[in-house]
């Protein structure tokens, strides 16, 4: 061991470094989020079979979604299938569930308002601002365009 | 049939937010908030239409979906009610969706207390 130079001890070092698994996780975060878009089909499809019009069935999917993911983030379910299914659990609308309940629990010891209130919106706060500021400016551009 | 589109739709795009979060320095964060504006931008250009017609759930449960649901809010919103539409379309297309965030967010942040770690 002492006879490496500082070439070979790379070598030995690189070997050493876990392999990137981005094979692994590209299939683990389509099977991930495949299945949790399946299972928002299914909701859909049953508000569907209630006679729901198709924009009541989008809202009724979300809520649905959302409560799920809200639910499983708190009874610690949400980080192990995240920790699996990388993206695939945190672009799905229950990720944005769990990016709401995790900072918002973790950080329940600052108070009622500073902590949970405040700390929900860490990344929901953006994700906010972009989406409905973006809305916006692609309604106003809207009536722009077709005058 | 709409069972396997929306699983190979909706897998598809957390494929394509799996590879960018692999190989950029990006966190799921700057994910959700870039691929919300994104969903905008391609409902907003008719793109996204296409992918929620044969994808269904697929193309609307990933967050692209919710941002293709307010662009479409808006548009729609400013076409019925000019100006004052552009600005209110958008949450009221999003309105049960943030409204669900906030109001079970807020209970089970409550409720549950973070696991510990092991």
């Amino acid at each position: 061991m002492e006879n490496l130079n500082n070439n070979e001890y790379q070598k030995f070092a690189d070997k050493k470094v876990p392999k990137p698994t981005y094979l692994k996780n590209v299939i683990l975060a389509f099977l991930v989020g495949g299945a949790i878009c399946t299972i928002a089909q299914g909701v859909t499809n049953f508000l569907e079979s209630q006679g729901y019009n198709e924009d009541l069935c989008g809202m009724g999917t979300s809520i649905v979604m959302i409560f799920i993911g809200s639910l499983l983030t708190g009874l610690g379910v949400y980080d192990k299938i995240g920790k699996v299914g990388g993206a695939g659990a945190a672009v799905p609308i229950t990720g944005f569930a769990n990016s709401i309940v995790a900072p918002a629990m973790e950080f329940k010891r600052e108070g009622f308002i500073f902590g949970v209130a405040a700390k929900m919106f860490i990344i929901a706060g953006p994700v906010l601002v972009y989406g409905i500021g973006s809305s916006i400016i692609a309604g106003l551009l809207s009536i722009l365009f077709k005058g | 049939m709409d069972y396997i589109k929306a699983f190979i739709v909706g897998g598809g795009i957390c494929v394509i937010a799996q590879v960018i979060l692999d190989r950029t320095k990006l966190t799921p964060g700057h994910i959700l908030v870039s691929f919300v504006t994104l969903g905008v931008v391609l409902g907003a250009l008719g793109i996204y239409e296409p992918l929620v017609e044969f994808g269904g759930a697929g193309a609307k449960t990933p967050i692209l979906g919710f941002g293709y649901a307010l662009a479409k809010g808006a548009i729609k919103g400013a076409k019925a009610d000019g100006f004052l539409g552009a600005f209110s379309g958008g949450l009221e297309a999003g309105a049960g969706g943030i409204a669900a965030a906030i109001i079970f967010g807020y209970t089970m942040a409550v409720i549950f207390n973070p696991k510990t770690k092991d």
